[in-house]
């Protein structure tokens, strides 16, 4: 661990020591200060495990930061704040697992339709139903296809470790106001929990941007803003809904961020995101021992997809080996985006199981022998 | 020659989309008196959810918000905690606030928000055409009751008022109606002393008026105000319902 890095300013967790830059934090709590660092001072909440560490650390700092900590009376209203706040024009966030993203969704849709920007963060667990409390990756279909009914997408960032949680909060925020529509930062139970080393951006090194479409009070200065989703004259609505999907197509130009680890001279590359990347990677590293290329694409944003790292890959690599921690739902995106070119496999646990990297290793050896 | 009657200067010239003879019309510009005359039109936000009411954002000079369905005192809530200066009120039906919203309602209103809501009760679902409201009467016809609503089945309507008087956070609740000229002069006092409550950070405020839907009542507008006052006021009695700024004052 670095301890004095120059001109890094002092970061004081909870108050009780002066601590250094660089601090061991869980997740969901690392997330919670990257928010607050991003300039986020309204949070609406409802507790889920295993997500509940945000809001409680939230409820702890927002007050003492002259912030906004509302526990909701359920996920629906807490998303239904964030319409409100983000209305106003301030960074607001709330925060859910899946369960409960299920039933922001009308929200969302709501949100989207209105072109606001705010903070979604979706820690998943095991599903369908009330499905199980454990780490699981099966809501890549409803955040990346159908967060909310209608014509819409939302930006969709996967981080594999405590780090890329704060910079991708940061980078989310950003993201959704340039472009004025929702970030979901889309995390699991088991980053969630774990504790890592981070470092935390500067505070207000990131400042909002104007927002002159904000519901502020018109002040007798300027004609009212109207923030709404509802428009009767078909033309009229189609019309909004098309100008929203030439911005997602600017999205899909200028916003994929995927990392790539050995794959120049892979023969079978390895897709994952989030924690089962993690696994996935000492999966790739082991098969390298044994002399197989092996290399691993991280798909970092999963809205939009990294389109052209998979497809410039496919070149070289002779097979693709999809591992989620679902019964495979990304796959889906990894042969929409390879269009048959190469044979796409899978391999997934579900209901709260994490894949081992033998389990990984023993799939990448299959493919190789084939 | 003096001006004697004029639209307040808080409407817009967009057309109204309330149906002929709908009370709708009044309320909205006793909302918009009230915000003209306390003065405070550029540092209002009002949120106006889905149902007859929703494109109320049209008619506003203020800024607006259009909400989902019963959620608009969530939106009010978020809408409030970012701008803690600035006027927020909410424009609903009875279904919005009394079934998909009552969660969203109860707890704005026990949270003590420090918003107006102006809550329009016509006993029925003006927007689909005419389905049973959670304040729609027992034996009262409607789409979706067409053989009168049965409490049986159906059970019994919300009383909102009644309901939330219990509630300590909340600092005024008063029923009205504007079936004639003295009861709408009362309107218009509550709603703007729902107003005036926010601006001096009372807390909670919520004006029911018991309002009327001729077109999916299937009676003309002045046989609407005669139902209105035969069958609606007595199970919805006019008055206030807690007014605790009255109660201390008393103490």
């Amino acid at each position: 661990m670095r301890h004095d890095v120059p001109g890094q300013r002092d970061y004081r967790y909870k108050g009780v020591s002066k601590v250094q830059e660089r601090v061991l934090m869980k997740g969901n709590e690392a997330l919670a200060e990257a928010a607050i660092r991003a300039g986020c001072r309204h949070y609406f909440g409802y507790p889920i495990t295993p997500q509940t560490e945000v809001a409680a650390y939230m409820a702890k700092r927002m007050p003492k930061i002259g912030g906004t900590f509302l526990q909701a009376e359920s996920e629906i209203a807490a998303i239904n704040m964030v319409l409100g706040a983000a209305s106003a024009g301030v960074r607001a966030m709330t925060s859910s697992s899946s369960p409960g993203i299920s039933l922001k969704c009308e929200g969302i849709s709501y949100i989207v339709g209105s072109d606001l920007p705010c903070l979604i963060v979706d820690v998943m667990r095991g599903g369908p139903g009330l499905g199980g409390i454990q780490p699981s990756q099966a809501d890549y279909w409803q955040v990346t296809r159908a967060l909310g009914h209608g014509d819409a997408h939302v930006l969709v960032y996967a981080p594999s470790t405590v780090q890329e949680m704060v910079d991708l909060v940061v980078k989310a925020y950003e993201t959704a106001e340039r472009y004025r529509l929702p970030a979901v930062l889309l995390a699991d139970g088991m980053l969630g929990q774990m504790m890592e080393p981070v470092t935390f951006p500067e505070e207000g090194a990131h400042a909002p941007i104007e927002k002159p479409w904000a519901v502020t009070g018109h002040q007798n200065a300027r004609k009212h803003n109207i923030i709404n989703s509802l428009f009767l004259k078909p033309d009229e609505l189609e019309e909004r809904v098309k100008s929203r999907f030439l911005r997602y197509e600017q999205i899909k130009k200028s916003e994929q961020l995927a990392e790539e680890t050995m794959t120049e001279d892979a023969d079978i590359i390895v897709v994952a995101y989030g924690a089962s990347a993690r696994i996935a990677m000492n999966a790739v590293k082991a098969a390298r021992a044994d002399g197989v290329k092996a290399g691993l694409i991280r798909p970092v944003t999963l809205w939009p997809f990294p389109t052209d790292v998979l497809q410039k890959s496919a070149k070289q690599a002779k097979q693709f080996l999809c591992v989620e921690m679902s019964m495979g739902q990304m796959v889906d995106d990894v042969r929409l985006t390879l269009e048959g070119s190469r044979p796409v496999h899978f391999y997934g646990r579900t209901g709260g199981i994490i894949p081992t990297p033998a389990e990984v290793l023993a799939e990448i050896n299959k493919l190789a022998k084939d | 020659m003096a001006i004697v009657y004029k639209k307040p200067s808080t409407l817009t010239d967009a057309p109204l989309s309330y149906c002929p003879g709908c009370t709708h019309g009044i309320i909205q510009k006793l909302v918009a008196e009230s915000i003209e005359e306390l003065g405070i039109e550029g540092r209002t936000v009002g949120v106006s959810p889905v149902g007859c009411s929703v494109t109320a954002y049209d008619f506003y000079t203020c800024d607006m918000v259009q909400a989902p369905h019963g959620r608009a005192p969530a939106v009010a809530t978020g809408l409030r905690r970012a701008l803690p200066d600035n006027i927020i009120f909410t424009y609903q039906g009875d279904g919005d606030l009394a079934a998909i919203g009552t969660a969203e309602t109860v707890h704005a209103a026990t949270r003590g928000e420090n918003i107006t809501i102006i809550f329009v009760n016509n006993a029925i679902y003006g927007m689909t055409g005419g389905q049973m409201a959670p304040t729609t009467l027992p034996g009262q016809v409607t789409q979706t009751t067409p053989y009168g609503r049965d409490p049986k089945i159906a059970g019994y309507p919300v009383r909102v008022c009644e309901m939330l008087s219990s509630l300590t956070g909340v600092e005024y609740l008063e029923r009205v109606t504007v079936n004639n000229i003295p009861n709408l002069r009362k309107a218009k006092k509550a709603i703007k002393k729902a107003f005036q409550n926010q601006i001096d950070g009372r807390g909670f405020s919520l004006v029911e008026v018991v309002s009327t839907c001729p077109t999916n009542w299937g009676m003309t507008p002045v046989e609407a105000l005669s139902w209105l006052e035969e069958k609606m006021l007595p199970y919805y009695p006019l008055g206030v319902y807690k007014d605790r700024s009255a109660q201390k004052e008393g103490e």
